[in-house]
């Protein structure tokens, strides 16, 4: 039975390893490679590295990073932050990532991820999503942000994932801008509907804070991955606690 | 440290799918001497060779031919020579694949390459277990039902029982590992596989290095 993926993100800025509240107040969590090969010892399933300064100030993905974490890391990584032609999709993939996650660009140009897909395969192409919650007329609804959660787009969250898998995108990285960071749990309103709406892997990001909140994203929130960053850099729960945690619980991972 | 393989280079077949690198570091890690290329007389060379596969089989199939190298494959195959193929290296070795139509393949091996039914995610994304049918020295401590990194939205339909010595459940069981003779074809990324994917490759390594 295929397992649910328990995934750290790095969120990378100038080098280091940050982690904020709502896309805010960024703190230092340390050193990426470090924590990748920590990570992976401690039984991650996959890799998110995040390069949060890139878009804004038009770097690319640290390309070093991910060359000396691919050397010592042996399962799938995915990187992503600024990657905005498939020229530095191409970039990325030769440094040793195994997937690009895109976000804003692919709201600008929705068409990269159809090049992007047909030249590496829709498998390597992520595209994230950033979300807030504008509930109309009582009915929940999700609007898409990009520039690093700056810029509003008026598009609706479940209309882009259709959108981006019908064009190519092979998984889908989902991120709740409200719960991000405050550890109070997924929006796993927001994961179901998404995750119901599209034929391609829903990771749930934003919010973790327990392993209960993981377990509420994969059996509510119909996620097939989840996210976290704080609990894992913070030292609050290890990957191989919450794998514990969720087998227990009769939720299929791999220890 | 790891010791050196001294010569035994281990050919990594580059037919322009892109990213080599992470078979490029499990074989590294290993201690042995990869080298990527698409020149038929270094891979012709090599002690062993990998077929690694990122993409689609009708593509892989294209630039293979288009590169002289589906031929050299079969040569290869058939002398003896010991190769892994990995992903879309398993699913060419088979008859033809269904992508929009029907491409044929490498031809090795009785069967074709179908695309996973409806109702399921696609791809196939994440760990899955791996059920050993049958003892081989390519699992040596490797536990049965060990978890292995997929990838794929197509998977392969063979007549051919024999061939298959493992095998994972994806709404239905398909071959996951494949074994004949010197030929060992994994559907998973061992290179993605944590611990267990570079046990693989080493035991596929000393095999294909044990050999004359």
């Amino acid at each position: 039975m295929l397992t649910k993926r328990i995934i750290p993100c790095l969120d990378i800025k100038d080098g280091r390893v940050v982690k904020g509240t709502s896309f805010t107040h960024l703190g230092d969590a340390g050193n990426p490679v470090d924590l990748a090969n920590s990570y992976y010892k401690d039984g991650a399933d996959e890799l998110i590295l995040l390069d949060i300064t890139a878009t804004s100030e038009k770097h690319e993905p640290l390309a070093g990073v991910i060359e000396c974490i691919a050397r010592e890391v042996f399962i799938p990584v995915t990187a992503g932050g600024g990657i905005y032609n498939t020229d530095s999709i191409r970039r990325v993939l030769m440094s040793g990532a195994d997937k690009v996650s895109i976000n804003t660009a692919a709201v600008l140009n929705p068409s990269l991820i159809k090049e992007g897909a047909s030249k590496f395969g829709s498998q390597c192409i992520v595209v994230a999503i950033d979300v807030r919650r504008i509930d109309t007329n009582g009915e929940p609804r999700w609007e898409v942000y990009i520039h690093s959660g700056q810029r509003a787009t008026g598009l609706d969250a479940i209309a882009w994932a259709k959108q981006a898998v019908d064009l190519g995108a092979g998984e889908i990285l989902l991120t709740s801008m409200d719960a991000d960071g405050h550890r109070l749990g997924y929006d796993n309103v927001l994961t179901r509907a998404i995750s119901e709406a599209v034929t391609v892997p829903v990771i749930a990001s934003g919010g973790a804070g327990t392993p209960e909140d993981m377990y509420r994203a994969l059996m509510f929130g119909k996620a097939d991955a989840v996210l976290a960053a704080s609990i894992f850099h913070y030292g609050i729960h290890t990957v191989r606690e919450i794998k514990l945690f969720l087998a227990e619980k009769g939720i299929p991972v791999r220890i | 440290m790891l010791k050196y393989h001294e010569g035994e280079v281990i050919a990594i077949v580059d037919y322009g799918a892109g990213n080599l690198r992470s078979v490029v570091n499990a074989i590294a890690s290993l201690g042995y001497h990869p080298e990527v290329t698409c020149k038929p007389d270094e891979i012709a060379k090599a002690k062993a060779v990998i077929l690694p596969g990122v993409g689609a089989a009708a593509e892989t199939m294209k630039n293979l031919r288009a590169m002289g190298l589906d031929n050299l494959i079969r040569q290869l195959i058939r002398d003896g020579r010991p190769l892994l193929g990995v992903c879309i290296g398993l699913q060419v070795l088979f008859d033809v694949a269904e992508e929009g139509g029907w491409h044929k393949c490498l031809g090795i091996f009785p069967g074709r390459v179908r695309k996973f039914s409806l109702g399921l995610k696609i791809p196939h994304m994440g760990w899955n277990q791996v059920k050993q049918l049958h003892p081989h020295e390519v699992f040596t401590d490797i536990p049965d039902r060990a978890n292995f990194y997929f990838v794929h939205s197509y998977y392969i339909e063979s007549g051919d029982k024999s061939l298959c010595i493992g095998e994972t459940e994806y709404g239905t069981p398909i071959c996951s590992i494949i074994a004949r003779e010197n030929l060992i074809a994994t559907q998973f990324h061992p290179e993605k596989s944590g611990e267990y994917g570079l046990k693989l490759y080493q035991n596929f390594l000393k095999l294909a290095c044990s050999k004359q």
